[in-house]
């Protein structure tokens, strides 16, 4: 299993507010790699930074930042403009606005092709026709000709989807893509992207909130809160052996049939993700966790129960795990 | 599009005709023209006579359907006091405001747009604030004393520009500065604003996403769409640029439509400002009617509803 993305130590910050704070993961050539948290835990600006599309306030350093051996914290914008939408690309929660309301389908599509490969407009329209059909759409070649706004939302989602393989990326960011659609084109959507990524080869970072959808799709699954990942591990192992509060309390949200009976309450974790600053200690979980302990306001060492799974924190796993 | 291309034609024609019942109207408020036109010596002979010769003892009914059935084809009278066929006044004098209305509006768009785009890049930043304060003052500043500044500056000190008269082009500049600059500000905060809003937007993230080049991404995906409200806002001040250029077509002594309207008012010379009311009226239309159709191919979401 070769590495394809490697974080490592991954610090964002916009003015004081540390919204990433030493998180670092591993996407592998061909797979899918979730990476889960609720709202402001830094996920989309994970994605965001690794993109190299973070906001002009927005200040990033890692320890690493590679891809496919390339560092990407030693290459300016025009290089790294090069590379987006080339040989890793992205797309987003938002398939209404995400597309220019004043442009062609066809004219958006084919722009990604010229741009990195020098294609010409007609060999870029049947590349863009052909992959248009790739992601289920019917009659591609009138959907060409057609603007944004005469699309449902589902089609514009696969449209962006389209529009990111172009160029056949290696990497393929989606930052919680189908949570702004209906459940049923969820499913399709989501669907798609697995089929894709078999059939492509492609590396999938998936963003998202919902542990069902981690379970349909991923390999490995990385779980973030308040800017650390607190646990990473293939996703079955997640599943059935959580090591950490946090990813047990999230586990605990999600009704199981057959296992959740009907008056049983299901979990859910009190309070909300903390704001931090870079200069935090400890861990930052302590205030909604029922397991912490005094020394959790120290320094918390990552543990490793197997080779890939590993947690940020010390409460012995019995503990844990325990129902 | 055919659609859209009809109703809005059949919307410039109903305020045509609007217009030309209160051009007509306005006129007879002010007072007996027939009055007004005798002046202040004449007797109630003299009066009478006067009304009789110009038909104001017709029916008023009478006398604007015979006045918009001649106005249609372009037969719009004698003037009272240019003793002139009003329509070959307005002839005459039209080039003049166009040529300075047209000269206004390049320079204030070549000044107006970058520099809006400039401070929009730069939102909060030195360059952003600077440009600001600049347009503030622009605003504030009176045109007629900006005319005089440039006379004594660039004419006569420098002698880089002529003062007066429509000779060349070159007379054409000073005036058109004064022009400009009054459009300038609101030209400017809004590709500003525009430009702000557009680069914040998701389309431009997916844009940079892509790994567009920057020139892409601002002219192509960006610039469209802040077009709009520019565009709409440049037709209004060019239609104001060639109706209330008055003072500045006074300062240089620029005899156009602006400084005919002020001259036909002063005079009681109700034919002839009928007649530039009137044009001044289908002007503006005419303009905003080539801003919704410029919109229009800008946006293919108006094209549809």
């Amino acid at each position: 299993m070769t590495a394809l993305l490697e974080v490592e130590g991954l610090e964002i910050s916009f003015g004081s507010l540390a919204a990433v704070r030493g998180a670092s993961l591993q996407v592998n050539k061909g797979e899918t790699h979730c990476l889960v948290g609720e709202s402001g835990c830094g996920k989309s600006v994970t994605a965001l930074s690794i993109m190299g599309l973070l906001a002009r306030n927005g200040r990033r350093d890692a320890r690493v930042l590679r891809f496919d051996g390339t560092d990407l914290l030693a290459l300016n914008e025009r290089a790294m403009s090069r590379l987006r939408g080339n040989r890793l690309a992205m797309i987003f929660q938002e398939p209404m606005t995400s597309l220019n309301p004043a442009y062609t389908v066809g004219s958006q599509m084919i722009e990604v092709m010229q741009r990195h490969r020098g294609a010409t407009r007609a060999a870029a329209l049947a590349r863009a026709e052909e992959l248009l059909a790739r992601v289920r759409i019917t009659s591609p070649g009138m959907r060409l000709g057609q603007y944004p706004h005469q699309l449902s939302g589902g089609l514009r989602q696969r449209v962006m989807i389209a529009m990111a393989l172009m160029c056949s990326p290696e990497l393929l960011i989606a930052d919680e893509p189908t949570t702004a659609l209906d459940v049923t084109v969820q499913a399709q959507i989501l669907r798609l992207l697995s089929d894709l990524q078999k059939d492509l080869g492609l590396a999938i970072l998936l963003i998202t909130h919902d542990l069902g959808v981690v379970a349909r799709t991923a390999h490995r699954v990385s779980v973030m809160y308040a800017g650390e990942v607190v646990e990473s591990a293939p996703v079955a192992q997640l599943f059935t052996k959580p090591m950490h509060p946090y990813t047990r309390g999230l586990l605990d949200c999600v009704p199981v049939p057959g296992k959740v009976r009907r008056d049983q309450p299901l979990g859910s974790i009190p309070g909300m993700v903390p704001r931090m600053t870079q200069s935090f200690r400890g861990c930052a979980f302590v205030e909604r966790c029922t397991l912490a302990r005094p020394d959790c306001a120290g320094e918390i060492v990552r543990h490793r129960l197997a080779a890939q799974h590993d947690y940020l924190c010390q409460i012995p796993p019995d503990r844990v795990t325990a129902p | 599009m055919l659609e859209f291309l009809a109703r809005r034609l059949l919307v410039a024609l109903l305020v045509c005709v609007t217009v030309l019942t209160f051009a007509f109207a306005l006129t007879r408020l002010a007072g007996d023209l027939a009055i007004s036109i005798a002046g202040a010596q004449a007797t109630a002979a003299d009066i009478e006579i006067i009304r009789k010769a110009y038909g104001l003892d017709r029916p008023i009914l009478e006398q604007f359907f015979d006045w918009v059935g001649r106005a249609v084809v372009g037969d719009f009278g004698q003037s009272y006091f240019f003793r002139e066929r009003v329509s070959k006044l307005i002839v005459d004098r039209l080039p003049i405001t166009l040529t300075l209305g047209l000269v206004g509006l390049g320079i204030a768009l070549v000044v107006a747009l970058p520099l809006g785009v400039i401070s929009a890049l730069n939102e909060g930043r030195l360059a952003d604030r600077l440009i600001s304060v600049v347009a503030l003052l622009g605003q504030a500043m009176p045109s007629f004393w900006l005319g005089l500044l440039l006379m004594i500056t660039l004419g006569l000190r420098l002698g880089w520009l002529p003062i007066s008269g429509t000779g060349t082009w070159q007379h054409f500049v000073m005036p058109g500065i004064v022009l400009a600059f009054s459009a300038i500000p609101a030209l400017m905060r809004l590709t500003r604003s525009g430009m702000i809003d557009a680069m914040g937007s998701d389309y431009i993230r997916t844009a940079r996403a892509k790994g567009l080049s920057r020139a892409s991404i601002l002219l192509k995906h960006a610039a469209r769409n802040a077009a709009m409200p520019v565009v709409s806002i440049a037709a209004v001040q060019f239609g104001f640029m060639l109706g209330g250029s008055i003072v500045i077509e006074t300062v240089f002594a620029l005899h156009g439509v602006g400084f005919l309207a002020w001259e036909s008012i002063s005079k009681n010379d109700y034919p002839t400002v009928q007649a530039v009311v009137l044009l001044l009226a289908i002007i503006y239309t005419l303009l905003t009617l080539a801003a919704d159709l410029l919109n229009a191919v800008l946006d293919p979401r108006l094209r549809a509803s």
